[in-house]
């Protein structure tokens, strides 16, 4: 029933949808002046956005292989970019990424022009090529190219550590979210959480994950946008502050030394995860600073190009072409987050700390600061701490600590905006955080349903079993995920890094290769997954645990050493072992024509 | 183009029916706007942000230019630069007669 007509709606049925949303907004806001309590328009906001999710995932069900595992490959390029951008904004994205560059300055930045820059890579490197080879999950590229059960079985591993690396802090994001708007513990809003991403996925696999993400990118965009451009007109920082804010950048550095940037704190906070700024907003000092933001720009590049969520993303696609355009378009939405961010962390900071603005706290009477309202919720929560150390009376710098995470959330409050905003700031943070952990959910059941049961141990299984197995997978994925979620070891959940290096250290050049290099072969790819791999989460092991980095590669570049063992081996191995047979040699040349049938055929 | 029948499980005789030749045309300039979009890349993601504290000396609307590259020039890039890649790419895979759509 969604089928056709559908596709040919797209555009009036999402155009509707948005309408929608922008009337619940108006409806939110009229509300709230009519007296309703910030703590009933934000439950309002979770569960009307995930009920439309749900009833997305509910409509677009399906029992059949094509529609569950490539959403039928009829995502026409411009929605497939806005699902990609959905599927590639985690909660970390949404909530922390301003918050970085807000406490990490040029340091920070890699991970923008990272996270951007491996794109470039995805659309020359992989997902032409993969979009060719029809294969349903990046292991089935592998096991296809390579031959044998062995290589599919390595990239099964590496997939499922990666994405598993990634889901739980998604699954902890979402959790935190549904936890505060719906004023319930986080542990069961970890589960509350784990029961929106399922009914978005089980029901319709990645034709239901599909249309839910673009919805989830339409809310999650407005949500970020919205509240920076309305911070910017009413404090005066021009219409549209993205292009403007260059005089902002230079107040910063000249307020920076008279504030005492730098100056170590003197107590330290009571409780963890909140800290105070001593990092210049722009002050790239060359050499080693160039040399670890380079590594992590190429870290975050490589690893974006071979997470197996975001390249199942471009199987979708009806053709080739379309799969090369739907990039673009990725890139594109993606990007209009990425340039808000800076914008977002710069203006913000200049609202705390130019003593000429009406929002400042740094350098005005502690007291005074202590009482504002905005201060005093997020004090609440253990998200800000402020202590007059050396008893002046005047909020210092190194006196006012913050959790990096509140940039975001806490911006219309420090700008004075209604509440609305701030609801439609939680439920764009949900869906970005829901987008993700449902695509990654998907990518490691797909994986283990496809790959592992089928492919490995049944062959022989019919379709309903393999459908069957694929959402049994989903939901005990989801519920381990969880579980280990709700257990809130931060410091291994942070580390969203973690997934990108642990994704370009295995996968990366055996994916590259399988393309570009004719003569790689089975052997190779095993040897460049494996070592590769294996070095990299060694060397992230012995930095975790307390080894001295090597040249500043510490464990959220350890895909550094990935990389270069991965290729290495693999070179030296392929040419140790017999080039691949003729009909191997074919299949590559066959993947890098874009027209004809796809290497794979539909029932495969 | 069809998806649904076929029976094809190596793929490797089947395809647009093009010679050797026009094949290895194809990729090699296919090869070279790939090399052109790398070095373009590289530039942008590595070697002007490497060298970001010397730009900062310079000033591009109203930003310090090594500051307003990470942030938003070379992003721009990137994004236009996928876009030309593909104008390329199209016009390559016609001229060989192997344009998909």
């Amino acid at each position: 029933m969604i089928k056709g007509s559908f596709i040919d709606n797209l555009g009036r049925v999402y155009a509707m949808y948005t309408g929608g949303f922008l009337v619940f907004i108006i409806l939110m806001a009229i509300l709230e002046q009519f007296g309703v309590s910030a703590a009933t328009i934000g439950i309002l906001f979770v569960a009307f956005t995930v009920c439309i999710y749900a009833l997305i995932g509910w409509l677009s069900r399906t029992m059949q292989v094509e529609a569950y595992y490539v959403a039928g490959r009829e995502v026409p390029a411009l929605y497939n970019g806005m699902a990609t951008a959905a599927d590639w904004m985690s909660g970390a994205s949404f909530v922390a990424l301003a918050g970085g560059i807000y406490f990490g300055g040029y340091g920070y930045l890699g991970f923008i022009v990272g996270w951007t820059g491996g794109y470039v890579l995805v659309n020359s490197l992989m997902a032409p090529y993969l979009r060719k080879f029809g294969c349903y999950t990046v292991p089935d590229f592998i096991g296809t190219r390579y031959g044998g059960n062995v290589a599919r079985f390595c990239a099964v591993v590496i997939l499922v550590v990666t994405s598993f690396t990634y889901v739980t802090a998604q699954i902890n994001a979402s959790g935190t979210i549904a936890a505060r708007a719906l004023q319930i513990p986080f542990e069961f809003g970890v589960w509350i959480g784990l029961l929106g991403i399922l009914l978005c996925s089980m029901l319709g696999g990645m034709r239901a994950v599909t249309w839910t993400q673009v919805a989830q990118y339409i809310v999650l965009i407005v949500a970020y946008l919205v509240p920076v451009i309305w911070m910017s007109n009413k404090q005066g920082f021009g219409i549209i502050p993205h292009f403007g804010y260059g005089d902002a950048v230079a107040r910063i550095q000249e307020l920076e030394p008279l504030i005492g940037l730098g100056t170590a704190a003197t107590e330290g906070a009571p409780f963890g995860g909140v800290r105070i700024l001593t990092t210049p907003h722009n002050d790239p000092q060359g050499g080693m600073d160039s040399w670890k933001f380079v590594t992590l720009a190429l870290c975050m590049m490589a690893g974006t190009a071979s997470l197996p969520h975001i390249l199942m993303r471009y199987f979708t696609t009806p053709s080739v072409r379309a799969a090369r355009k739907s990039v673009a378009f990725s890139l594109f939405f993606i990007f209009l987050l990425y340039f808000t961010a800076p914008a977002l962390a710069t203006l913000t900071k200049l609202q705390l700390l130019d003593p000429n603005l009406a929002t400042a706290v740094i350098g005005q009477s502690f007291e005074a600061v202590k009482s504002l309202e905005w201060v005093r919720n997020w004090e609440s929560v253990n998200m800000l701490w402020l202590s007059d150390s050396n008893g002046d009376g005047i909020l210092q710098l190194n006196e006012f600590f913050m959790r990096p995470d509140i940039v975001v959330l806490a911006t219309p409050e420090i700008a004075g905006l209604p509440y609305v905003i701030s609801g439609l700031v939680a439920a764009g943070g949900l869906a970005a955080a829901m987008s993700t952990a449902d695509g990654l959910l998907l990518a490691i059941a797909n994986a283990l349903s496809h790959d592992l049961y089928y492919k490995i141990i049944d062959p022989k299984a019919d379709t309903k079993h393999r459908l069957i197995v694929a959402r049994v997978l989903l939901i005990v994925i989801g519920a381990l995920a969880a579980m280990i979620a709700s257990l809130q070891l931060t410091g291994i959940l942070g580390a969203v890094a973690w997934a990108f290096c642990f994704a370009c250290s295995g996968l990366f050049f055996p994916l590259v290769l399988g393309v570009w290099w004719k003569r790689a072969n089975t052997q190779g790819a095993i040897a460049g997954m494996v070592c590769g791999f294996v070095a990299g989460s060694a060397y992230l092991y012995y930095v975790y645990t307390g080894g001295t980095p090597w040249m500043g590669i510490d464990h959220l570049r350890f895909g550094m050493i990935g990389m270069p063992v991965s290729l290495i081996a693999m070179v030296v191995v392929s040419l140790m072992t017999p080039a691949p047979d003729a009909e191997t040699q074919a299949m590559v040349d066959e993947v890098r024509i874009p027209s004809g049938e796809t290497i794979l055929d539909a029932k495969h | 183009m069809s998806e649904t029948t076929r029976d094809n499980g190596s793929g490797a005789s089947s395809g647009p029916q093009i010679g050797q030749e026009a094949r290895e045309r194809h990729w090699s300039k296919t090869r070279n706007l790939t090399i052109l979009v790398l070095v373009i890349w590289a530039i942008f993601a590595f070697i002007l942000p490497w060298n970001a504290k010397a730009l900062n000396e310079l000033s591009f609307l109203g930003f310090p230019l090594g500051y307003y590259l990470i942030v938003q020039g070379s992003l721009i890039v990137f994004v236009l630069l996928i876009f030309f890649q593909n104008w390329r790419q199209d016009s390559i895979d016609d001229e060989a007669g192997v344009g998909d759509e």
